[in-house]
């Protein structure tokens, strides 16, 4: 086997990465995915070797599940079971999309993988995304704040509709309703299938448990976690088996991730069900633009455009990667914003509660003085 | 009406001593997480030569990271938790709840 050379640690770049695990935590505690897409190539760009990026953001990837499910299981939003039942297909889906990959790079070299790639980001992200934002924009009058007031979309009760014998499972996320689980198979598939490709399965996961098997949005993003949890420690095991994970990367963005993790989380409990479809909408077309500007850099390199210079190469790579840490700033910051606006209204709430109890024990107060002196004068 | 002074009093007082609470688990914690990395960098050498020897086929020791991980995870994560609730930043109460 190669050697691998494992990344020098310094002081900045241990801040950094403790930067960017706490804002990629903030957004896959909220929206149940996200940060593996500006973390991976943060870490080769700090000069660590592709195959190391991949298995250490792994590794930190699954603590950081089981830390954000405990939490929002805490809350009542999770459904460990579709959580598991689904994780489960993932990871197959995982070892065909690896399988894939590696095909195509054997096939056309790394060009050709990262072509393939930014075509699967842009196709999906363009309609699962587009859709989302779709939806989370019609319904951001719709004044849902519990669970149970969720509507279900047409799809999903098609989907509840159809009884097949023998693979019928209730989960507590539909209100017990019973689903088969080949309906479950595929989108758990197709889940592990992207989180190979791009690493953010979650951007398909959450959309289908909301429109395929209607589970409230709030729901979807928590059991995303317990999805990732399971697909993050099947794949840890694979490339810890290797010795291709670097526990100390891991660690350190785990240091910063786990702060934001519960932050995240801590943020669903004051937003109403379309504000995670709308943050989620948006970071999923922000990333898709990323793509965009790479696109001509790999048809170029594989000549299937006019080749381009190094330089406009360089810049173009340079503004898809703040794109993406744009991405993760946006869904951070709206996060941050929905997370104190929601505090701030719950105060005044309290406080205005506080005042009418208040008043209400004045009013007592002067009742029982007025009756005192009533008596007094009888 | 005590008992409409004594929620009301409840109400009032309740959050500080819940943060107090938070805030001594936080201490707690946080020593233990810190603890954790400092072993870790202490070791770091240690790891790596692990990880190393697990590349070159020593098989034995691969699962040693993946039980790193999660043991950073339980007690790293509880004081991330107990360290925003100390700061005041805690879930709101559902009305259903």
């Amino acid at each position: 086997m190669a050697e691998i050379n494992f990344l020098e640690l310094n002081t900045l770049t241990v801040a950094l990465l403790f930067l960017v695990g706490f804002i990629g935590g903030m957004v896959s505690g909220f929206i149940g995915s996200g940060g593996a897409f500006v973390l991976t190539p943060a870490m080769m760009s700090l000069g660590a070797p592709a195959i190391v990026a991949v298995a250490s953001n792994m590794a930190h990837k699954f603590p950081k599940a089981l830390v954000g499910s405990i939490k929002r299981a805490k809350y009542g939003q999770v459904d460990v079971k579709l959580g598991v039942i689904m994780g489960i297909f993932a990871e197959v889906g995982v070892f065909v999309g690896k399988g894939v990959m590696t095909d195509i790079r054997v096939k056309f070299g790394d060009t050709g993988t990262d072509l393939y790639v930014s075509v699967v980001f842009i196709v999906v992200l363009a309609i699962v995304g587009g859709f989302v934002l779709r939806d989370a924009w019609r319904s951001r009058h719709d004044d849902t704040d519990s669970l149970a007031e969720h509507k279900t979309p047409r799809l999903a009760r098609w989907v509840q509709s159809i009884n097949i014998p023998g693979t019928m499972v209730s989960f507590r996320a539909l209100n017990n309703k019973k689903v088969s689980v080949l309906f479950i198979a595929p989108l758990g598939f197709a889940t592990g299938m992207l989180a190979a490709s791009i690493a953010v399965g979650g951007f398909i996961g959450v959309p289908a448990m909301i429109y395929v098997l209607g589970v409230p949005a709030l729901m979807a993003s928590a059991t995303e976690l317990v999805v990732a949890f399971v697909m993050g420690m099947g794949g840890s095991l694979f490339y810890a088996w290797d010795g291709f994970v670097d526990i100390r990367l891991s660690l350190i963005i785990l240091a910063g991730s786990l702060f934001g993790v519960q932050l995240g989380a801590i943020g669903t409990t004051y937003v109403k069900d379309y504000m995670v479809k709308m943050i989620m909408g948006s970071i999923m077309i922000i990333v898709l633009f990323s793509r965009f500007f790479k696109l001509p850099v790999y048809l170029s390199d594989m000549q299937i455009i006019a080749t381009i210079s190094a330089t406009t190469a360089n810049l173009l790579s340079n503004i898809s990667f703040a794109t993406l840490a744009l991405a993760l700033l946006f869904g951070a910051a709206s996060i941050l914003f929905a997370l104190f606006t929601g505090i701030n209204k719950d105060k005044k709430e309290r406080a205005v509660l506080a005042a009418s109890q208040a008043a209400e024990l004045e009013r007592e107060r002067k009742e029982k003085a007025a009756l005192a002196v009533a008596l007094a004068d009888a | 009406m005590r008992r409409i002074a004594e929620r009301h009093i409840n109400e009032t007082t309740k959050p500080a001593k819940e943060i107090s609470r938070a805030a001594r688990y936080a201490w707690i914690t946080g020593v233990g997480s810190a603890s954790l990395y400092m072993l870790l960098f202490a070791y770091s050498d240690l790891i790596l030569r692990m990880a190393k020897a697990t590349l070159h086929g020593d098989k034995g020791l691969f699962f040693v990271p993946i039980l790193i991980a999660f043991a950073f995870s339980f007690v790293h994560g509880a004081f991330t938790g107990h360290f925003w609730e100390a700061l005041g930043l805690k879930p709101k109460q559902r009305k259903q709840a």
